[in-house]
């Protein structure tokens, strides 16, 4: 009980503090909707979009979770494939990290003008966003292998395959769980960024991108902060799905994993 | 490529056994040279029968781990040969087993499956008669209580007895350890070092220990190796002639106390040589 309290107290008193000082705010300075609208009123925003929210909140998932899917494929091929050689990586790891430092506003036109604006494209923006975490921290844990668990393995005259398997690829999974978690929250980030571009559906109808944009166009203040909660409400959701599966992996052998994720 | 050596090679080796039979294990002159010209190992001769325990110990730097991995041929000589039971080190991994300083257990694996990794790196055995080689194993280690549990869950000196029994596994003739006590304390340690000599009773495979310890040396070897550094060379072996099995009270006999010194001079002397 004591534990449960210093655990949630803090955070509970933090969120409740910054929701009176808002509404407070508001009220005190006579602060007009449109410019920043109350707790309530963006409570109330919710409820009543409910399900354009819903809505929006399923297209976006879709799209970020089918970037980041594939981003998590592609990526530990991509980091098996650094993983054989050091001259493999000198020479392409400096491209990969241009997936990290272009700016993915200035290529999510791009990819809309070559593509098509629609669903395919808004996964590749995310794809994109996703896929150097992934790369990155897959290919450390496939190449951090202490030298006596290599050495280990040679004296078993382990074949290349079984090194592969039995050791490197096991030993990459804290790693790997390290890219996912970072790659499910901008999975998020990513498609939304890819919506902003693309007009493709009709009012209403995209997703949560899609939405803020006309949100904001219309001076909808209220329902933008309702969209706005709910695509956190949505990189949430992917973090946790990664951090259960983490657990459920991990719980047993790793736990440096666990630990880490507490505090 | 390297000669068998012949019955009349350099007698440089041991004195006190009949030389007719050839050593289970030939070294011969073998020399390790950093690539930054840096000599580790420099004329190293040694003849080693079956069922020696041999402690190699020394200052550091004195290329006593070296000189384990060029046995296991983990690491390639610069110079010279070694020959085991007729193999060169790469070609003799089949028979032997290598223990490191910390245990190298594979964190994603219970203990069992931990000391079956050898036997499914290797291959030939089904999973039935893994399991249960490991269960025997586990028995003779004393850990069965623990055979489902993770490395985690586990002490240094349990871990360590997981990796002893991993090692059995493979049935080795010739285990290589190198300062596999080194991090635990003493009375573990103390513990330990009687497993061992028990554990060899029951396989009688044939040891090279490096340790830091002069009384681990002396109650395990029958054969100490002193080196001494830059290069790493042999200064010295001292033969131990404490019959087996040994009781843990050997410790405090006069005798042992004595060779304990004697080791302890020897390795002064080694020290103060630079």
């Amino acid at each position: 009980m004591n534990a449960f309290l210093r655990t949630w107290a803090w955070p509970v008193a933090v969120f409740l503090a910054v929701i009176f000082g808002w509404a407070g705010a508001c009220h005190l300075f006579k602060i007009p909707p449109y410019i920043l609208p109350g707790p309530i009123s963006v409570l109330h925003a919710v409820i009543e979009r409910r399900e354009n929210l819903w809505f929006a909140f399923r297209v976006t998932a879709f799209e970020a979770a089918g970037g980041y899917v594939l981003s998590i494929a592609a990526g530990i091929v991509i980091a098996l494939f650094f993983a054989q050689s050091s001259a493999i990586r000198r020479s392409l790891y400096p491209y990969t990290i241009l997936l990290q430092t272009v700016p993915i506003v200035a290529i999510a036109p791009l990819i809309l003008m070559w593509f098509g604006s629609g669903t395919r494209s808004v996964m590749l923006v995310a794809f994109i966003i996703c896929l150097f975490p992934i790369i990155a921290n897959t290919t450390q844990g496939l190449i951090s292998v202490p030298r006596n668990l290599v050495d280990l393995f040679v004296m078993s005259n382990a074949s290349k395959m079984q090194m592969l398997l039995d050791l490197r690829l096991p030993h990459a999974v804290p790693s790997l769980f390290i890219g996912l978690r970072i790659s499910g929250g901008i999975s998020v980030i990513g498609a939304i960024t890819g919506e902003l571009f693309a007009s493709s559906n009709a009012v209403g109808q995209g997703g949560l991108g899609y939405s803020i944009t006309y949100a904001n166009s219309q001076l909808q203040t209220d329902y933008l902060f309702a969209l706005v909660l709910t695509a956190s409400a949505l990189g949430f959701l992917f973090f946790f799905i990664v951090v259960f599966f983490e657990w459920l992996l991990l719980r047993q052998w790793h736990e440096a994993a666990m630990k880490s994720q507490m505090e | 490529m390297t000669q068998p050596p012949t019955a009349s090679a350099p007698a440089n080796g041991p004195t006190n056994r009949p030389s007719s039979p050839p050593p289970f294990i030939t070294i011969r002159d073998v020399t390790k040279t950093w690539p930054n010209g840096t000599t580790v190992l420099s004329g190293i001769q040694l003849d080693v029968a079956k069922g020696d325990f041999i402690s190699l110990i020394g200052p550091s730097g004195c290329g006593k781990s070296t000189l384990l991995r060029l046995i296991s041929g983990l690491s390639p000589m610069s110079s010279g040969f070694i020959q085991i039971d007729g193999m060169i080190p790469e070609n003799a991994r089949e028979i032997m087993s290598f223990i490191f300083q910390d245990a190298t257990l594979l964190p994603w694996r219970t203990v069992s499956r931990n000391v079956e990794l050898g036997l499914e790196l290797q291959r030939g055995e089904t999973r039935n008669n893994r399991r249960e080689k490991a269960r025997e194993l586990l028995k003779l280690v004393g850990l069965q209580s623990v055979a489902d549990h993770y490395p985690r869950q586990l002490s240094g000196g349990m871990k360590m007895r997981v990796s002893i029994a991993r090692a059995l596994a493979i049935r080795p003739k010739i285990l290589l350890m190198d300062e596999p006590f080194g991090a635990l304390d003493e009375m573990t340690r103390d513990f330990l070092n009687e497993e061992v000599l028990r554990l060899r009773e029951v396989d009688k495979f044939t040891t090279f220990f490096v340790t830091h310890s002069v009384s681990e040396a002396v109650f395990l070897s029958n054969r100490i190796m002193v080196l001494k550094a830059n290069p790493g060379q042999i200064h010295r072996e001292i033969h131990v002639p404490f019959p087996n099995p040994r009781p843990a009270s050997l410790r405090s006999a006069p005798e042992f106390l004595a060779l304990v010194g004697e080791v302890s001079s020897a390795l002064r002397a080694v020290k103060s040589q630079k």
